[in-house]
């Protein structure tokens, strides 16, 4: 099932895979650099209604590590960390993915590449769980609260 | 059926293409097999196959009548399914659209090869 909305699009091949893919308006190399240099991921990743990125540790190169922290609000706080498996730069980056305080089994290994057309970079990401157990925990993550779908929502979704 | 299970019976329920074209038909209204098999070129004992398929994952119901048995769309695991995937896009929208506003500045600041001190101060944290 795909679902398009505006430029991001948002499939789940397969039992154990999340993919996201979405098109930005510069070069591969400022979105690979906004992808992979602390000062600029700060700026941007997790940073949504309140939360804010406090710790961004990199060292990119295969068997580096790196660690993410985020603070929401009501002093929330959320953490993860891996390391790097495959770095093609400004092309393709593998890393594994585990949260400090995981919800679903066994990490996961994530994949980042980054397309250039055009002057316009298409990002595909995509995220492999270890296990279908652990895909559809994620699926169930309680986030926030859901939204109510009524028949026009899902009417949109069926087209995908 | 867990949760789990159930969201991921609606997940590959939908994975079909023909499900999703029966499921949307009935969004209009029920229907019986006869009336879904029409636009599809498929005998009715594959609609049907489809059709238990849709049963087992909760998202259809079918009626009582044993003449028709009219299919009807279930609403509430699909709005699950929804929910999630929402959630999931709201984060990475909001994240993007700072992303955006990053690349924009990057690229302005790349148009310029002298750096001014306003953006190299900026970049300090």
């Amino acid at each position: 099932m795909t679902r398009t909305i505006g430029n991001m699009q948002l499939s789940t091949p397969g039992d154990r895979e999340i993919v996201m893919s979405r098109v930005f308006n510069a070069p591969r190399a400022l979105v690979y650099d906004a992808f992979t240099k602390p000062e600029l991921l700060k700026r941007w990743l997790g940073v949504h209604n309140g939360w804010k990125m406090t710790v961004c540790e990199i060292d990119l190169r295969p068997g580096g590590k790196y660690r993410y922290a985020w603070e929401g609000r009501d002093g929330m706080k959320m953490s993860m960390g891996g390391e790097y498996r495959e770095i093609v730069p400004a092309t393709r980056i593998v890393a594994t993915e585990l949260f400090d305080d995981p919800w679903y089994p066994g990490g996961a290994v994530g994949t980042n590449t980054f397309v250039e057309e055009g002057g316009k970079t298409t990002l595909s990401m995509s995220v492999l769980y270890a296990s279908k157990e652990a895909r559809d925990a994620v699926l169930k993550t309680p986030m926030e609260q859901g939204v109510a779908a009524g028949f026009d929502v899902l009417a949109e979704i069926l087209k995908g | 059926m867990t949760p789990a299970t159930h969201l991921d019976a609606t997940f590959s329920a939908l994975a079909d293409p023909t499900r999703r074209a029966i499921l949307a038909r009935l969004a209009n209204g029920e229907a019986s097999v006869n009336e879904l098999a029409g636009p599809f070129a498929m005998s009715q004992p594959a609609i049907s196959k489809h059709l238990k398929v849709l049963e087992r994952a909760g998202l259809i119901t079918r009626g009582r009548d044993a003449q028709r048995r009219p299919c009807r769309l279930e609403a509430q695991p699909l709005a699950e399914a929804n929910a999630w995937l929402e959630t999931y896009r709201r984060y990475w929208e909001a994240s993007f659209a700072h992303l955006d506003e990053l690349l924009e500045e990057m690229k302005a600041q790349e148009q310029k090869p002298a750096p001014s001190n306003r953006s190299a101060t900026k970049r300090k944290r």
